[in-house]
């Protein structure tokens, strides 16, 4: 019988649906007996059959890149514990979920957790890591609970535990749950935050997971859509995986779309084949009624900010224009920002940038660990001058210092947030700084105005 | 006053502990959690408590529950309410949800900083705080009352929303 959807949350037709494939189905339930009448599990039974190393191959084949921000290929990352090693391997799905405009994981976590599993499980015997974790965002309770079920299923059918399926292999998985700390998503904030400390990122090199992670162990970290995505590279085989998609940016991968347009939701597509204008008009169903396209976040808030009039150099010489950008990783760089974690955040002509901005600096404010100066103080000041660009009590000057303030941070500090809560600020004024400057007030140029207003003039400050 | 664990408490901590085998430091994200569940707050007892269970300095209990958003050193209301405050929200709307479920709720924000995020109504039946990014960007403005999730959530409406936790 074909698969049916609960109505008016039916996938678009040029959705691909992979991962997503049971997610608002109709008669799906989280439960085994619901995944194993699909086929679930199947994927296991066959990879437990392989050899290790060619589970890897077929990941490296199938040319998956992750899909929880940077985009790096999965089977690398696999591949890149010591083959000297002797020390126990570790697994943890990255099911923290916290870029804002990012909203996959947590339908798969609550709607196919066995999926994950699966993929999981699969992963654990490549690598051979016989105990895993499931890191899940606070926010995410009743997905905690969901998950855990699931895991106390699988192990009472055989597939998680001792000896699995009368393969000779052992493994465990657990949930770990967060508390509500953006930086708990960083790969190596999440392992200390799992080690029970605050999740204060650690310095690569030297402290590449893969090397020396959660204990000090070889530790691969995967967001849950790529370990999902494991199960179909295993059903499909890696060379047929890479044909969907396009070369480089193989797969489907879940867009996330928020803001203004008439249809919001989630889209799982090929990568690359379907481009920006295509998700706009025909999947969000186009612009709210006299609106028209200002700029676009296109791979979670932390990606830079395109704006709608921008011309794009590719690297084979064709300019191309916003609506005509593919969505795949390679393209997006080019274009000078990021694919990210799917999370793409459409803004119209009623939006006020330096609103925009304001709001994502208070983001970043909130969420720096504070480990390094430059992110901890930097972060703060871009949220205190921006507070103040917004409140219209700022000088145009107020915008350069702003600027100056992320091009000091960014490239500093120990982890990725450095970059993630600089590059919204350098991209926003870099394309809309007379707009920016237009909220100041022009007449305060030089003077020095603190938050309860007017202070000295600039040269008495000192 | 010394604290009273429920026998039923301490038998899930002792099974939660062995999710750790390599560290049970580890456990101390996942008892925090289910001392807050039980207690509504985590207070210096509870940090003692939970540092002597896993053969830890208080300080390494403490630093935890000061650091993460999520653990709350005061109590809060009888319902907790979070709602989102990040860009696709405030988009949709939350900032003037999180107005309408003051007012409906009589909560003063006023005092509110960043190591105070927590306002509690006069009455301390609800409380409410911003939170960042839920996921759930596509259907904003969204809040979580507890343990439970909404989405899509107009602010004329809070007062209906409050109504289902009124006991
Ligand atoms: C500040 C920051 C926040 C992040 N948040 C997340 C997150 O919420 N979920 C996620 O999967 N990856 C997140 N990442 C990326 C992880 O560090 C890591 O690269 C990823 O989980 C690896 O999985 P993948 O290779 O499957 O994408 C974040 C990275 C940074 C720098
Ligand atoms: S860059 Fe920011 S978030 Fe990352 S370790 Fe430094 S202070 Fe912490
Ligand atoms: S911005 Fe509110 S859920 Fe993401």
């Amino acid at each position: 019988m074909a698969i049916q959807y609960i109505s008016g949350k039916e996938p678009h037709a040029r959705e691909k649906r992979l991962i997503f494939k049971n997610i608002d189905r109709v008669g799906f339930t989280p439960s085994i007996d619901s995944f194993l009448e699909d086929g679930g599990y199947e994927q296991l039974k066959v990879a437990l059959k392989m050899e290790k190393s060619a589970i890897i191959n077929e990941v490296k084949a199938s040319g998956l890149r992750g899909r929880g921000g940077a985009g790096f290929p999965t089977g690398v990352k696999w591949g890149f514990i010591p083959p000297t090693n002797t020390k126990p391997v570790y697994i943890i799905c990255n099911a923290d979920e916290s870029e804002p405009g990012t909203f996959k994981d947590r339908y798969i976590l609550h709607q196919d957790p066995h999926q994950l599993l699966e993929g999981m499980i699969i992963a654990c015997f490549a690598v051979n890591a016989k105990l895993g974790y499931i890191y899940i965002r606070e926010e995410f309770p009743q997905a905690a609970i969901i998950v855990e079920k699931a895991i106390a299923e699988a192990r009472a059918k055989g597939f998680l535990g001792k000896d699995i399926l009368g393969s000779g292999f052992d493994c465990e998985l657990y949930v770990h749950r967060g508390a509500g700390a953006y930086i708990c998503g960083e790969e190596t904030g999440l392992i200390e935050s799992l080690e029970g400390k605050r999740p204060y990122p650690r310095i690569k090199p030297p402290y590449f997971p893969a090397a020396l992670g959660l204990y000090m162990s070889p530790t691969i970290v995967n967001n849950v859509e790529s370990l999902c995505h494991v199960k179909h590279i295993i059903q499909m085989g890696g060379a047929e995986y890479a044909k969907l998609g396009t070369p480089n940016n193989t797969g489907t991968r879940i867009l996330c779309v928020s803001g203004d347009v008439q249809k919001p939701g989630y889209y799982e597509v090929e990568v690359g084949k379907v481009t920006m204008g295509e998700v706009i008009d025909v999947l969000c169903g186009g612009m709210k009624p006299g609106r028209k396209l200002k700029a676009i976040i296109p791979g979670g808030s932390s990606s830079k900010v395109l704006r709608a009039d921008e011309k794009f150099k590719l690297k084979d010489g064709r300019e191309i224009g916003i609506m005509d950008i593919p969505m795949d990783f390679d393209t997006m760089a080019a274009c000078g920002s990021m694919a990210g974690s799917g999370g793409v955040i459409i803004m119209d002509d009623s939006r006020s940038m330096t609103w925009v901005i304001n709001n994502l600096n208070n983001f970043y404010a909130h969420e720096s660990c504070g480990q390094c100066t430059p992110c901890r103080e930097g972060s703060l000041w871009m949220k205190k001058i921006s507070d103040r660009i917004v409140s219209g009590e700022a000088s145009p000057d107020d915008v350069d210092s702003l600027e100056s303030v992320a091009n000091q941070i960014e490239g500093k500090t120990i982890c990725a947030f450095g970059e993630a809560c600089s590059w919204p600020t350098q991209s926003f004024i870099k394309k809309f700084r007379d707009e920016m400057k237009g909220d100041c007030k022009p007449e305060l140029v030089g003077e020095i105005v603190s938050d309860e207003g007017k202070v000295a003039a600039a040269g008495l400050a000192a | 006053m010394a604290l009273a664990i429920p026998a039923e408490l301490e038998s899930k901590i002792d099974e939660v502990i062995t999710h750790y085998p390599v560290s049970k430091r580890s456990a101390v994200l996942p008892l925090l959690h289910l001392m807050q569940h039980q207690f509504r707050f985590i207070s210096d007892e509870i940090v003692n408590w939970v540092a002597a269970k896993l053969s830890l300095e208080p300080i390494q209990v403490l630093e935890v529950v000061t650091f993460y958003p999520g653990f709350r050193q005061t109590a809060p209301g009888k319902y907790h309410i979070r709602v989102c405050r990040t860009l696709s929200c405030a988009m949709a709307g939350s900032y003037e949800l999180m107005d309408s479920l003051c007012q409906a709720a009589k909560i003063d924000r006023s005092h509110v900083d960043h190591h105070h995020p927590i306002a509690v109504s006069e009455d301390g039946k609800y409380s409410i705080e911003f939170a960042e990014c839920l996921a759930s960007c596509g259907f904003g403005p969204v809040c979580m009352v507890e343990d439970d999730f909404f989405e899509k959530v107009e602010p004329a409406k809070a007062g209906e929303l409050l109504a289902r936790y009124s006991a």
